[in-house]
């Protein structure tokens, strides 16, 4: 219990020291970037303006100011809960994020809820009759999606069922015309149907993989071949003895996944023009809006650090024996 | 297990062993001719030629041609050749970061350490993509910023490997009595564990190629690697997007196959690599 508590006290602190550490890395990153902010907001409109206009603008983002400069009056605003106002929404960033992170939710919940019950599925079946016709599919197929690049996959089943068979919309979040606010609940699910379907199919050949290798060690422990000589069959060893010790690295990992999933949603997003985080993402780093990417960058961390938490603590809360391994220890 | 099951495993084993090196061979040899083939391919390919607009793959054109009349075979030959040399050389730099970082971390120990193990966790902790947007973004876009991207994104899971190598050789025998005999750290990093290394490097290095190759690929097609003049595969895909609804569906299906089956060949040679080298099918 003792351990726990120090856990609990150094753990945390450790994360966000990394999250600090990020946004520095990022921030002089940005400072180094040859693109020049204003003709990367303005584009061939750049032409058109006046000195004195390009003058307000260098004023108002504070260009004329040095990197450290920048950087001091930065990290003041973060820490008032400021992290500065997008170029490309002309909104604050956290209002930015936090809308867009709502639409992405929901996409990301579910490819992760589906991704994940569906290769642990798959995962232990061909992990319980390893070598079998099953087994090998099972293989071939999350291999083969491994190697897969997922803006690809998204095209295929934008190709094959929104435009060849026309059964899913092909883009954005709602039908065209509708304002964001009145599309329905059921017109919401419809759209999200094949972003989700990109990102679950390919988020489940990494836990099919993991689960399939505990499902064979398991079948190796004398725990399974004692349940298989009492007369347990192979099903039924795998369904009562079998499924709740390769449970929690399973859930463990799919916790710990959150940042390929992150990165998956950006390009799904982009191909099904979805308007959530992933999207902005691509926009802010395209158009240079500096104050909106770096706000991403340092959400998205904590956002993959706290999955990383999460798995964690699942761990120790779920496993009784890193418990007595930590009192007797 | 019987004897006769462990029998039958043995002879499949070294089946298995003759298996993976041929295996091996032969992708080695599908990327050699792929390369030459990029290089002695003449741009007649390429030329846009409105007769033979948006043709689908037939005996004269194999993979069709695209809304410019250009042949997708020709340009998915290159484009894969481009794709593969930037993907080479940022798994090189990769694994050069790796080696590096990994050695030093396990060699001097302490407060190098440290600070290594906070690097990868600081790369692990964000999102790949978004780290690459950002570096890219940094670099100013372009073909180097792709190669740094993902080479200063990808070398955390390698440089693991090789710190936990090198805690271990650290504690064999014979680095100790070489330590005794009044060699300096530099000396028996670079004569004694190094060389016990290159198999694991070079093996790292290989699995490292498609996800390099994967990535400048999604990088790319976001718009932030290569310019349409440099047509790597991601490039041709990207392109592709703005065509896809209207039903010439082999601009998206055939770049991206090739992609595909590219970079699975990069993995059966990496594991089989992997296989050959693991002493313990070696025994049999």
């Amino acid at each position: 219990m003792k351990n726990f508590l120090k856990y609990l006290a150094t753990k945390p602190l450790r994360l966000s020291i990394i999250v600090v550490l990020v946004a520095i890395l990022s921030f002089i990153l940005v400072s180094f970037s040859p693109l020049d902010p204003i003709t990367a907001y303005l584009g061939y409109d750049r032409l058109q303006i006046s000195q004195e206009q390009e003058q307000v603008i260098i004023e108002r983002w504070g260009l004329d100011k040095s990197p450290p400069e920048r950087f001091i009056a930065w990290t003041k605003n973060i820490l008032q809960g400021d992290f500065g106002t997008s170029v490309i929404f002309n909104d604050p960033v956290t209002l930015v994020i936090g809308k867009r992170f709502a639409a992405s939710f929901w996409l990301m919940f579910f490819a992760w809820t589906l991704s994940g019950i569906l290769g642990f599925v798959l995962g232990a079946i061909a992990g319980t009759w390893r070598d079998s016709i099953a087994d090998r599919i099972i293989r071939f197929y999350a291999y083969t999606l491994a190697s897969t690049p997922t803006f690809w996959v998204a095209m295929i089943l934008l190709v094959f069922f929104g435009v060849k068979l026309g059964w899913f919309p092909i883009c954005c979040a709602g039908p065209l015309g509708v304002a964001p606010e009145q599309v329905s609940f059921a017109d919401r699910l419809y759209h999200l149907a094949l972003p989700v379907l990109t990102l679950s199919l390919v988020g489940t050949a990494q836990i099919i993989l993991h689960t399939r290798e505990k499902m064979i060690d398991f079948f190796q422990s004398n725990h399974a071949i004692y349940a298989m000589s009492c007369g347990e069959a192979r099903f039924g060893t795998a369904l009562f003895h079998g499924l709740r010790n390769i449970l929690l690295p399973a859930i463990t990992l799919q916790f710990a996944s959150l940042g390929e999933l992150f990165s998956g949603s950006v390009l799904a997003e982009m191909v099904f023009s979805y308007p959530g985080l992933g999207k902005a993402t691509v926009d802010a780093g395209i158009r240079g809006d500096v104050p909106l990417l770096l706000g991403i960058v340092i959400f998205s961390t904590i956002f993959v650090v706290t999955g990383n938490l999460l798995a964690d603590l699942i761990y120790r809360w779920v496993d009784p024996r890193i418990q007595i391994g930590e009192a007797t220890g | 297990m019987s004897a006769g099951t462990f029998k039958k495993r043995q002879a499949f084993s070294m089946g298995n062993r003759k298996r993976a090196t041929i295996l091996s061979v032969a992708c080695i040899l599908f990327f050699a001719g792929l390369y030459v083939a990029g290089f002695l391919l003449d741009d007649g390919g390429l030329r846009t030629n409105f007769m033979y607009r948006n043709q689908p793959p037939s005996f004269e054109f194999l993979f069709g041609t695209d809304w410019l009349g250009r042949d997708l075979l020709t340009r998915t030959i290159k484009g894969l050749c481009i794709s593969l040399q930037i993907g080479m050389l940022a798994a090189f730099c990769s694994a050069v970061f790796a080696t590096l970082f990994g050695l030093c971390a396990a060699t001097f120990g302490g407060k190098v350490d440290a600070a290594v193990t906070t690097l990868i966790d600081i790369v692990m902790s964000t999102p790949h993509l978004v780290m690459l947007i950002l570096i890219s973004f940094a670099m100013g876009g372009g073909a180097q910023g792709v190669v740094t991207a993902v080479a200063l994104t990808h070398w955390t899971r390698l440089a693991r490997i090789i710190r936990a190598e090198v805690l271990q050789l650290k504690n064999m025998d014979y680095v100790a009595v070489s330590a005794r005999l009044g060699k300096s750290k530099m000396w028996i990093a670079r004569k004694h564990i190094f060389p016990h290394l290159l198999p694991q490097i070079i093996i790292g290095l290989i699995l490292l190629f498609p996800h390099a190759i994967l990535h400048s690929a999604g990088l790319t097609f976001l718009g932030f690697g290569l310019s349409p003049h440099n047509p790597s595969i991601g490039v041709l895909l990207s392109e592709s997007m703005q065509h896809l609804s209207t039903g010439y569906w082999w601009l998206a299906i055939i770049p991206g196959v090739s992609l595909v089956l590219m970079v699975k060949m990069f993995d059966i040679l990496g594991n089989n690599l992997r296989y050959i080298n693991d002493p313990q099918t070696s025994q049999h």
